[in-house]
């Protein structure tokens, strides 16, 4: 046998699982390869052979609290996002390109104006306690989310929606107030999983139609949940027979289960010790850029903010290369002051990247006239590294001859006390599903989070058009001014757009980053597989 | 006085090694090599000639961190512990001696004090006020001065009924001559030992509270939060984390050693047997 | 045991009852103060000004804070602690489950921590300034004087990660069999056992060097009877008073001051869901765990009171 019919034979081994992965590396390791090959060469013929059944596959994963709960309106961090991405089904997905992917909805058409949307309901859909999935679930879920008194966290998507109703068993026709090009896109967020009757009888139930049911829900501690035997889409979804989320908050404690093996997954692997991580033998780190970024943000109208020049040398004296390689060690890339890059559907391309000029910014200081320090609160909430992040924002302004004084706030309390109510301070922003969302969340004078009290009528009228405009090349051009308002005028310094770091075990197959969210936008546990 | 002559070798060494924490203190900006806050070169770079002690999370020279961090950790952490001290010792063995309702007001208050879970104690008080280092030197002096209270208390109730103790109070003397002059060197060796942890305490203790936001501010720092702005390294055999750490080590073990000996003394003074 | 111990220890823990009475208020007027609020914690980043007023308005946050703290001292006095604001699960089953876990592993630490702390003070004494005492005093405050994550960290990467002994991940649940458990509080519990060591060895040498000159012990020593022995049955007793208090310090530690451990091995106890539920400003959870560790504390510095007036000759036979 040739040697790499041998290496052939012993993969397909592997595969069928009467062959150890150990003791594969080490056979082909005798025949003279080296150990990453070996092992990239096993994972391709792994990949190759499709997605395997079985097995417990377990996350360690960081951002549990005990005050979780199951309600889907109540989530607002990655371990509800995947947990939740794993036991329940929105209408619609978006694929790492980009492009619309039906999920509990078959098909979506709209009218010609954009104002009117038909959802088809896929058929024989079973939610965990065998009720048929129908169009009155559907109404009903997504009628609780935009109550206004509900407290759900995709009340802002849903209030652009004039009404919901079922015209059929399985047909759910959806009107706008305005015209909204973008609306199948925000019905895949994360927190319209369609519940029966909506949840409004038991909301923190957990039942949905996902892959795996809920076995076992301790808040901060510990999820699992088994595979559901009559998913209706079992050839993509729900690989392992049960799925394990442990809640390890503590960075170097996932790292050390990566380590020992008590998980096959970690999310949020800080860029500080992803070279080291690389080095463990079993571990691959598995990164993708996404539309998440870290912001330092100035109040328009706040003095001595309310001055464009001193915005201006506040933009100029931030030495983004050097945020990009210090605090994302290089797992990110450098933000140029709008809160989009290229991982948005129609982009704008060619707009100048801002760089650092001490000169520059030193100029546009003395035309303001501002004197004496300026203080920046931080924490290490904010962002990781956040704090670091500041300290090197001082040195680089103090090139300027811009006096920064840093003053870091408790984390406890950080975003009621000081976010959004100091006139500078960092926080971040993760990415949302389109340009049209991230603008009209934070940056219209209507937003509620506009925190940089930016308030331009001749945007938010831009905004407005764009949203309903059908033409992409019209709305391309739109996006285009809205980003120059925003980057020239408005009060968001943005140093770096950072990448999501994921690290997984040698025994987990399939995983195909996701620039939307982490954990491949949530759908790591139902897609990826184990091997032996 | 015999003991001036035979000072130990051990005493001799602590009493070094806290001249040593200390000159790098006071002097700091003279013999650090570069600026506290200066970003000099990548981060966590192994030792070499141009970083003694290679460089910290930032890229910052840890060397000249560790020096200026010697002031801030040793000026807080000492001035808190000698106000626990202070305030802990002198109301424990007054609320010994005077005994009955002022002891159980006391006594009492410092429990409610202690049960008050110190995270809730500090977030509330640290909010409320600015976070100085006066404030910062307060608050953890006044926490810590609750368990000063309860053992110096223990100690003193013993030592208050002792014969001798009688005998001064028979000659008619005040409290303050029964506090400081019988009640407070017999009870001192266990104070002593209590007050070389507290230090240690002290230190650890400012670290958490940075940890929470409310310690220092950045761009200084004390030697507990280098620890923990380093500690992402420990399990991949970067040392970055493990000289400040050392560092408190070192110092702590110095200046128990020179409690020891203080704590000998003592014993010594009382008579019987000699070291 | 005679009537006027009898009666101090009686008044003790009518203190320890009353002063119970008077931490729940102090309790309830700091969750008050803490800044943030509840709200604008639970949602988040995200919070919008009429999902704010809406959650506000449900959770009851308009009532006066009198009213409020009533009807919460009553429920406790029922046995009701009420709901967690941010999850709706009842508190008191949540609280227990952590509690038990909490206590579990104080338990085990302290049956190691507290006995071997004694004995290598005695061992000290008896070694006084000789190579045991320094190899005993070094060791301990070298452990002592390092970070407790550090500790926990060095313990993890050479027996979880390097050997593999032990499992880095403490997770316990219900229903798990009792060795695993012990498995998995075995790092968790040796890096606490290093961090409490060292205060209570401390303490148990320097209490007894106090009393080692006093004249009974010079009176047994010329009696003849050996090192050791002198230490254990004349000094000892003695010297029990400060010894307790400080014991006492290190296990109310173990019950409330564990939280930076049980991040570090993901271990399930009542820290963390102190931590998690203030940062959400989740106040009946806050509140309902703050008595229990004001009552911890009031109870374990009542048991010490009361050992020290055992404890005390004097006051045991007063003249």
């Amino acid at each position: 046998m040739s040697k790499s019919n041998e290496l052939q034979f012993l993969s397909e081994q592997v595969i069928k699982g009467r062959l150890s992965r150990r003791d594969f590396l080490g056979r082909a390791t005798a025949l003279g390869l080296t150990l990453p090959f070996a092992g990239s060469m096993l994972s391709g013929a792994v990949m190759a052979a499709g997605p395997q059944k079985g097995g417990i596959l377990k996350a360690g994963m960081q951002g549990g609290e005990s005050t979780d709960s199951l309600d889907p309106a109540s989530w607002t961090s990655q371990v509800q996002h995947s947990f939740g991405q794993s036991w329940g089904e929105a209408l619609t997905n978006v694929s790492p390109d980009g492009q619309l992917v039906p999920r509990l909805a078959e098909e979506v058409g709209s009218s010609p104006d954009a104002k009117q949307w038909t959802f088809k309901i896929r058929r024989g859909v079973l939610f965990h306690n065998g009720k048929e999935l129908e169009a009155s679930d559907v109404v009903a879920t997504l009628e609780r989310h935009s109550d206004e008194d509900s407290k759900s966290g995709a009340l802002g998507i849903m209030r652009g929606i004039e009404s919901i109703k079922a015209t059929g068993k399985y047909e759910v026709v959806i009107n706008t107030t305005e015209p909204n090009a973008d609306l199948p896109f925000l019905l895949s967020d994360y927190h319209l999983m369609i519940q029966p009757n909506g949840g409004k009888d038991a909301p923190d139930a957990g039942i949905g139609t996902g892959p795996y049911k809920v076995t076992e829900f301790e808040p901060g501690v510990r999820h699992r949940a088994v595979r559901f035997g009559e998913y209706w889409n079992l050839d993509e979804f729900g690989h392992a027979d049960e799925i394990e989320i442990t809640v390890i908050n503590d960075s170097t404690a996932r790292t050390s289960a990566l380590q020992s093996r008590q998980i096959h997954i970690a999310n949020r692997i800080e860029p500080r010790i992803v070279q080291m991580v690389e080095r463990i033998p079993h571990v691959t780190v598995q990164s993708v850029s996404g539309r998440a970024h870290y912001v330092f943000l100035m109040h328009c109208d706040t003095a001595p903010f309310d001055n464009k020049d001193l915005r201006l040398a506040l933009k100029y004296a931030m030495d983004r290369e050097d945020m990009v390689n210090r605090i994302l060690r290089g797992y990110g890339t450098v933000g140029n002051d709008f809160p989009i890059n290229s991982a948005y559907p129609l982009f704008p391309e060619g707009i100048p990247q801002r760089e650092y000029d001490p000169d520059r910014a030193k100029y546009h200081y003395d035309r303001s006239g501002h004197d004496g320090p300026i203080v920046l609160r931080t924490s290490d909430v904010a962002f990781p590294g956040a704090v670091d992040a500041a300290q090197l924002y001082r040195e680089s302004c103090a090139k300027a001859g811009i006096n920064i004084e840093v003053r870091r706030e408790p984390g406890d309390g950080y975003w009621s006390e000081v976010w959004n109510n100091q006139p500078f301070c960092t926080s971040y922003w993760s990415g949302r599903p389109t340009q049209d969302q991230m603008y009209s969340t934070a940056y219209i004078s209507t937003a509620d989070w506009n925190d940089t009290n930016f308030y331009r009528d001749d945007f938010d009228r831009l905004a407005r058009q764009a949203r309903g405009e059908l033409d992409e090349a019209k709305r391309s051009d739109m996006y285009r001014q809205m980003a120059l308002m925003v980057r020239d005028d408005g009060g968001l310094i943005l140093p770096m757009f950072n990448d999501y770091i994921e690290a997984t075990t040698d025994q987990v197959v399939g995983w195909d980053p996701h620039p939307m969210g982490e954990m491949m936008s949530g759908f790591a546990l139902s897609r990826c597989w184990l091997t032996a | 006085m015999k003991y001036l002559r035979t000072i130990p070798i051990t005493a001799l060494l602590g009493t070094a090694l806290t001249g040593m924490f200390l000159f790098a203190a006071i002097f700091a900006p003279w013999i650090a090599p570069y600026g506290m806050s200066e970003v000099v070169g990548d981060m966590w770079e192994p030792s070499s000639a141009q970083f003694l002690l290679g460089t910290d999370n930032l890229g910052r020279d840890l060397l000249s961190r560790m020096i200026y961090g010697a002031q801030t950790t040793i000026l807080i952490a000492s001035l808190a512990t000698l106000l626990a001290f202070t305030m802990g010792s002198v109301l424990g063995i007054l609320a010994a001696v005077l005994g009955g309702w002022m002891d159980q007001v006391m006594s009492r208050g410092v429990d409610i004090l202690m049960s008050i879970p110190t995270l809730i104690f500090a977030l509330v008080v640290l909010s409320v006020m600015p976070s100085t280092m006066l404030v910062l030197i307060l608050v953890m002096g006044i926490l810590d001065s609750t368990r000063v209270y309860r053992i110096s208390r223990a100690v003193a109730v013993d030592v208050n009924v002792q014969d001798f103790v009688e005998v001064a109070r028979l000659r008619g003397e005040g409290n303050s001559w029964i506090v400081f002059r019988e009640i407070l060197p017999n009870a001192l060796s266990p104070l002593v030992a209590e007050l070389g942890l507290r230090f240690i305490f002290a230190v650890l203790f400012l670290s958490s509270l940075s940890f929470l936001g409310l310690g220092v501010q950045p761009p200084e720092a004390d030697w507990g939060s280098m620890v923990r702005e380093n500690r992402q390294g420990i399990v991949f055999g970067v040392p970055a984390a493990l000289i400040p750490a050392g560092a408190i080590a070192l110092l702590a073990i110095s200046v128990n050693l020179v409690a020891d000996w203080i704590l000998r003394r003592t014993t010594d003074l009382k008579g019987g047997r000699g070291g | 045991m005679n009537l006027l111990v009898l009666k101090l220890i009686a008044q003790r823990i009518a203190l320890g009852i009353l002063l119970l009475f008077l931490v729940s208020i102090l309790i309830f007027a700091g969750t008050q103060i803490l800044p943030g609020d509840v709200a604008q914690s639970i949602l988040g980043q995200g919070a919008t000004d009429q999902a704010l007023a809406n959650l506000r308005r449900e959770m009851g946050l308009d009532d006066p804070a009198v009213t409020r703290y009533f009807n919460w001292l009553g429920g406790i006095l029922q046995g009701d602690m009420g709901t967690a604001l941010s999850n709706n699960r009842d508190i008191a089953s949540s609280l227990w489950g952590r509690a038990q876990n909490t206590l579990f592993l104080a338990f085990w630490t302290a049956l190691v921590a507290v006995p071997l702390a004694i004995i290598l003070g005695l061992v000290a004494v008896r070694y006084q300034n000789r190579w045991p005492d320094r190899a005993i005093s070094g060791t301990t405050l070298t452990a002592i004087s390092l970070p407790e994550f550090f500790v926990g960290y060095v313990l993890m990467y050479f027996f979880a990660v390097k050997l593999g002994w032990f499992p880095s991940v403490s997770t316990v649940y219900d229903g798990m069999p009792f060795a695993d458990r012990m498995m998995a509080i075995a790092l968790p519990a040796a890096t606490l056992t290093l961090i409490i060591l060292a205060h209570m060895m401390r303490m148990t040498r320097a209490a007894i060097l106090n009393v080692m000159q006093s004249a009974y012990v010079e009176t047994a020593e010329l009696k003849g009877l050996g090192g050791l022995k002198i230490i254990w049955r004349h000094a000892f007793p003695n010297s029990v008073a400060p010894v307790v208090n400080v014991v006492m310090l290190n296990l109310a530690f173990l019950v409330v001051g564990v939280v930076v451990i049980e991040v570090i091995f993901v271990y399930p106890g009542l820290g963390q869901y102190l931590i998690d539920h203030v940062a959400k400003r989740d106040v009946p959870v806050v509140q309902a765990v703050g008595l229990i560790f004001a009552a911890v504390y009031i109870g374990l510095n009542m048991v010490a009171d009361i050992v020290s007036i055992l404890a005390n000759p004097r006051l045991r036979h007063p003249k």
